[in-house]
């Protein structure tokens, strides 16, 4: 890790030991735990799109994999939950290498249409062969780790948090390595790449597949927690949420994935006291956000770091 | 090293190639020129696998590699820049360098990840590698900076930078000295021969400007309208009458009456 991210790092760690010690409200907590689920989620989708430059409106398709396969396993096939949600991984990995193929020769917009199918089919598939059908089912154990049960909130939150910072930190080393650089190449020429002697094809497939795994991995922890799924968690507007996560949040930067989760995640609990007005002035701040911090919030807060920097220094 | 052999390309209906045959030999600076849609390009795209000819073959160290897609070509050690650049623009310019190096390194996706400790190894070597080839290209002093804030003339030399780093035995360059000032082109003269001599890298250069390729290459191929009309040294081509024909046009061709002057 270089030194900005690693400060940023340890700060982000420390701000996920300390949160619960001083506002532990099982409120505040569970809102913590919901944001740090989407968060898994975004993640993905920010080195699939914001480095790898490729679109998915799927993501809720591989959330419902991990959720749906990870409950079934355990409620009904007995597994421990651990291995039921690795299970799940690798079957959203081999649905994101089924789709992968096919759909990474197109680009943009048409990536996007085919995504978004695939997303819908998982939701289709959800409602017509999920257990109950479109009322979904309840009853999922709570995650337990070697006979641990996590069942209290603050150990949910620490249990979420703590695979969030492991994701962060894998993909942090992972955008500054040989693929991370590759990742980020693909995005500006795919015709350099290939006169570099790179297969872009290949790592296409594997950006694709992680996106996926961080997608069902966060299903997985949102069916044990909540305990209850239904199709209706997983559809279109589920995939949407995350892209605007990640938007908002500033897709270049895989700390904007974290923040936008947490910003979109609480927006709408903040919100609450307009009652029936909170829908519309949420969108009302989405799109201002939108219009006057298009690059994301963390890109911008780090032009204006840069900046003071810069008068410090001048000053002196 | 590099033989073609009566390639033929269309588009269409239009033909931009047709029994195309010329040979380059190991160590040779050989210069395709011609005038404009006269199938240099194409023919470089040919050869590095972006297109497939409707007929003919590419024989690359005794290998024929039409067929191979172009990623492939490039591991076999043909490297190469594009008319208009195709650098990593939101990446520096030691990165653009170190996606050079990734051929010839192996550190896969996962372990990369974890941090492994063959990967870091790994890591350290490719940066380190990554800036000796900024060195000897000259761009030690732009190491961070974004490669699309670079102005056009050191975009060119990144992008010939970003080629050796493949480690190529071959590198084509298409159009190298396109927008350079009189002084970049003369650097740039330096550094492509540098290249040749020091590094033993074998060199096809499609170019417009005249007095760099008279000053640097070995062998010289004229293509004018998908054929070859002339090939030779520099020198010999200079006198070829059917060249100064293409390049300057026939007298006999000017219409009665046409006046320079209006």
């Amino acid at each position: 890790m270089k030194k900005g991210d690693l400060t940023a790092f340890l700060v982000f760690v420390l701000l996920i030991i300390l949160l619960p010690v001083f506002s532990g409200s099982n409120y505040t907590l569970t809102v913590g735990i919901f944001s740090g689920i989407n968060a898994l989620v975004a993640i993905g989708l920010c080195i699939l799109m914001g480095y790898a430059g490729q679109v998915s409106l799927g993501q809720a398709g591989f959330y419902g994999i991990g959720a749906y396969v990870s409950s079934v396993l355990s409620l009904h096939g007995g597994f421990p939950i651990l291995i039921s949600a690795i299970l799940a991984m690798i079957v959203a990995a081999i649905a994101a290498m089924i789709l992968a193929v096919p759909a990474l020769r197109l680009k943009g917009h048409y990536l996007a249409v085919a995504t978004l199918g695939f997303g819908e089919i998982i939701y289709i598939i959800l409602n017509e062969w999920g257990p109950g059908g479109p009322s979904g089912f309840g009853d999922i154990p709570h995650f337990s780790f070697l006979g641990y049960a996590v069942d209290s909130t603050i150990g949910y939150f620490y249990l979420i948090w703590g695979l969030v910072a492991a994701v962060m930190f894998f993909s942090i080393n992972l955008i500054h390595s040989r693929s991370g650089r590759a990742l980020r190449a693909i995005h500006d020429s795919e015709l350099a790449c290939n006169a570099m002697g790179l297969n872009v094809v290949a790592l296409k497939i594997k950006v694709f597949i992680l996106s996926a795994v961080y997608a069902s991995l966060a299903g997985s922890l949102y069916a044990h927690y909540v305990t209850f799924i239904s199709p209706s968690s997983f559809s279109l507007f589920y995939s949407i949420l995350v892209l605007m996560m990640v938007i908002v949040g500033g897709i270049t930067n895989l700390w904007g994935a974290i923040i936008g989760a947490v910003v979109i995640t609480v927006l709408p609990e903040l919100l609450r006291r307009f009652e029936e007005l909170d829908v519309l002035v949420y969108g009302l701040i989405l799109t201002l956000s939108l219009m006057f911090f298009k690059k994301g919030l963390v890109p911008i807060l780090i032009e204006k770091i840069k900046k003071l920097r810069g008068f410090a220094i001048a000053k002196h | 090293m590099l033989s073609i052999k009566e390639i033929g390309k269309s588009f269409g209906g239009l033909k931009a190639l047709s029994n195309i045959s010329l040979d380059v030999k190991e160590g040779d600076i050989k210069a395709l020129i011609g005038p404009n849609g006269a199938g240099k390009t194409t023919l470089l795209n040919i050869v590095s696998g972006i297109y497939q000819p409707d007929n003919g073959e590419v024989i690359f160290l005794g290998e024929k590699i039409v067929h191979l897609a172009p990623t492939k070509i490039a591991r076999k050690g043909i490297s190469r820049t594009f008319q208009h650049v195709e650098l990593f623009g939101n990446m520096t310019v030691i990165e653009n360098i170190m996606v050079g190096r990734h051929a010839k390194t192996k550190s896969g996706f996962f372990s990369s990840g974890f941090k492994l400790p063959f990967v870091m190894k790994e890591e350290r070597e490719i940066q380190r590698k990554s800036e000796e080839i900024l060195e000897y290209i000259n761009l030690g002093h732009r190491k961070d900076e974004y490669a699309s804030n670079l102005p056009i003339g050191e975009q060119r030399i990144l992008e010939i930078g970003r080629a050796l780093a493949t480690e190529p035995r071959l590198v084509l360059l298409d159009e190298p000295a396109a927008g350079l000032n009189m002084r970049e082109t003369r650097n740039l003269g330096e550094i492509i021969k540098r290249i040749r001599d020091e590094l033993k890298i074998t060199i096809v250069l499609v170019e417009h400007d005249m007095d760099l390729v008279m000053r640097i290459s070995d062998s010289v191929t004229v293509l004018n309208f998908g054929e070859v009309i002339a090939d030779g040294t520099p020198l010999e081509v200079q006198k070829n009458p059917e060249v100064i024909i293409a390049y300057l046009g026939d007298e006999e061709e000017i219409p009665r009456g046409y006046n320079a002057h209006t």
